[in-house]
């Protein structure tokens, strides 16, 4: 076997295998620390509130927008490029079908999968550069911050030599990077990608509760 | 006890109840945060200092802490490899205990901006039970805490000078104000700020309720709205605090409970309050705001001329934001003044005046207080020709009088019952 059809093969199992099982495992862990009952008669609707709660938080509100302008567009365009990178892109659509779902979609073209990469590229450096340089997020920035995001540079990085698909190690290198992320994701803070569902609509809930939403 | 023993119980105590506090909400909050610093440019604490230590995320750091050490999922597979943050120190604990309750109103504000949608103001609130339980609180609420103890008011207010203010009322207005009326429809409490310093209100009160025909009392062991407890965070206290309104209510056998002009009395009761209790009251709450709402729209308390003023309106943040009464004073201020103007970012999104969350009653945090009210000040400012605002929470209302005089403004700040009552039709 050799090392791109490892990386590919029984590593990638496995580190999807460890993706899938510790996310439900975290997930389930959060919600099961379970919340009291709140016994207060309600205004309006806590399920309503939960749903509105996260649909409010995509969409950042206009009165905040000369002080965080530039975390906006890093975010949106790191976030929406790496998913638009991640599902629409050609390589990845057809290792998808070929390894896990056995059926494919239509792929981005070539030069959107370049556009796509390098909105995604631009929105980490951005949000990389505020967090090592402005002084707020210096202060609250940990460790494990630093590491997702140099993991998931990296992770995109070799994507972006691979791209050419002018050699075997260089498509390895990537996998290898990705089976990493995959392991590392689920214990890390990169689970943001989960816990948002239940931050926001907890908050929601609690709001919708009382008749707002927020 | 050796003193690092204490220092280690103390710690010990406030972890323990970190982490009893730290529920599936709390712990989604934790795991969610991003640390991307957004929260910072909605808090009046940081815009106005420009200091980072006032994130409001960072003022979390303890608690969150304990909760990767202790609670999180995976948490002993990390300690087990060492991956997981150091205990909570009692000399941390301590370090963060200004940024816990000077520097945050629990106000929502932050939670606004944040893209995880977390609650800041929420999770300080229970952040505040372990400082409350290892007895590391400000002094200024300590004394406030004591003054409850022995008279039910945190600023000492006897039911004495209660009475004698009532009688001020009934000789002012010429409408006599029943006291324990058993079998009344409604129970009015009041915060001691407006029984000592506003007292106007109950003679506002009691026009309105005239006009009404609405039949209405005051408990005397029972008129105290405000809870401490909820404002140093020790639930047992709150509980204690809202025992006394409950049994009073309930031995009255009134209808509802009126919550007074007061952000936090009004969320203490109306939404922490059956949660503390354990139950359900046999009675309904219901805020000043929504009584006067309801008056007008039944066309019981109809208006007349409108005050010709330019004034605005300040939304006290447990009453609008936390609350859920957004529309209801403005519908009143609608047939109340004829020049009426919003602040610019006013509703949902307003800044707290910089006193909520018992820093108004912490005097360590006076500066503090002072430099987060250039934010209100700022917002009131930006008005043309602005001659009052009205400020419909007696615990805002200290803090503009004192904000305003700081700044050097003339602004008239005046209550929304009074101004209600002082624009009631004549007929
Ligand atoms: S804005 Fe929200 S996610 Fe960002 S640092 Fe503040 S609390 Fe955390
Ligand atoms: S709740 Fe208000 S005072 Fe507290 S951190 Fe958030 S914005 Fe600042």
């Amino acid at each position: 076997m050799s090392f791109l059809e490892f990386v590919e093969g029984p590593l990638f199992l496995f580190a999807a295998g460890v993706f899938v099982l510790a996310s439900l495992w975290r997930f389930v862990g959060i919600i099961r620390i379970g919340r009291k009952k709140d016994i207060s008669p309600p205004k309006g609707s806590a399920a309503g509130g939960f749903i509105a709660g996260n649909f409010r938080h995509f969409f950042p509100r206009g009165i905040f927008a000369r002080r965080t302008w530039l975390h906006i567009v890093g975010g949106y365009g790191f976030h929406l490029g790496l998913l638009a990178l991640v599902v629409l892109g050609a390589p990845h659509v057809a290792f998808l079908e070929d390894r896990l779902f056995g059926f494919g979609w239509t792929p981005l073209p070539r030069w959107g999968f370049i556009l796509v990469a390098d909105v995604a590229f631009a929105g980490l450096i951005v949000l990389w550069v505020r967090r090592i340089s402005d002084p707020v997020m210096r202060l609250i920035s940990s460790r494990a911050d630093h590491i997702g995001s140099i993991l998931i540079f990296l992770v995109m990085l070799t994507g972006a030599f691979a791209m050419q698909e002018s050699h075997d190690l260089l498509r390895a290198i990537h996998m290898l990077m990705v089976d990493i992320f995959l392991i590392y994701f689920p214990f890390s803070r990169l689970f943001h990608g989960f816990t948002f569902v239940l931050s926001r609509g907890n908050t929601g809930a609690t709001y919708g509760r009382k008749g707002m939403n927020l | 006890m050796s003193e690092q023993n204490k220092a280690e119980n103390r710690a010990e105590i406030a972890v323990a109840k970190f982490l009893e506090h730290t529920d599936a909400e709390a712990a989604s909050f934790f795991d969610a945060c991003v640390h991307c610093g957004e929260c910072a440019q909605a808090c009046h604490f940081y815009l106005n200092t420009g200091d980072p230590k006032y994130t409001p995320t960072y003022k979390l750091k303890p608690m969150e802490r304990a909760y990767e050490r202790h609670k999180a999922p995976f948490s002993t597979l990390k300690r087990m490899l060492g991956l997981t943050p150091s205990e909570v120190t009692e000399q941390e604990l301590l370090e963060w205990e200004p940024l816990v309750y000077d520097s945050c109103n629990m106000c929502g504000r932050c939670t606004l901006v944040c893209p995880m949608g977390i609650d800041i103001a929420g999770t300080i609130r229970k952040m505040r039970e372990g400082y409350a339980a290892a007895d590391m609180v400000p002094e200024g609420l300590k004394r406030s805490a004591e003054f409850v103890r022995k008279t039910s008011s945190p600023m000492g207010v006897t039911i004495k000078a209660l009475k004698a203010q009532i009688a001020h009322q009934e000789k002012d207005t010429g409408i006599p104000i029943e006291i324990d009326k058993h079998g009344a429809d409604y129970m009015a409490i009041f915060s001691s700020m407006e029984i000592m310093g506003y007292p106007e209100v109950l003679g506002a009160y009691a026009k309105l309720f005239k006009k009404a025909g609405l039949s209405w009392t005051i408990s005397s062991v029972a008129y105290e709205a405000t809870n401490v407890g909820v404002q140093i965070g020790s639930a047992p206290m709150a509980k204690e605090i809202l025992q006394r309104v409950v049994d009073a209510a309930e031995a009255l056998e009134v209808k509802h409970v009126i919550s007074p002009e007061c952000g936090h009395a009004y969320g203490a009761i109306r939404w922490a309050g059956p949660n503390l209790m354990g139950r359900q009251f046999k009675f309904e709450v219901v805020h000043i705001i929504e009584v006067l709402d309801r008056l007008r729209r039944e066309g019981r308390i109809p208006a007349g001329p409108k005050d010709g003023r330019r004034m605005t309106l300040h939304d006290p943040c447990q009453i609008i934001r936390r609350g859920g009464l957004l529309k209801e004073p403005r519908s009143l201020l609608d047939d109340s003044c004829s020049d009426f103007i919003e602040m610019k970012g006013s509703g949902i999104t307003n800044f707290c005046c910089g006193g909520g969350g018992g820093v108004s009653a912490n005097p360590r945090a006076e500066d503090l207080k002072l430099a987060a009210f250039n934010s209100k000040a700022a917002q009131l400012d930006a008005i043309e020709g602005l001659e009052a605002v009205v400020v419909p929470c007696a615990n805002c209302r200290t803090v503009f009088e004192d904000g305003l005089d700081d700044q050097e403004m003339d602004l008239e700040v005046i209550g929304l019952s009074e101004l209600v009552a002082q624009t009631l039709a004549d007929t």
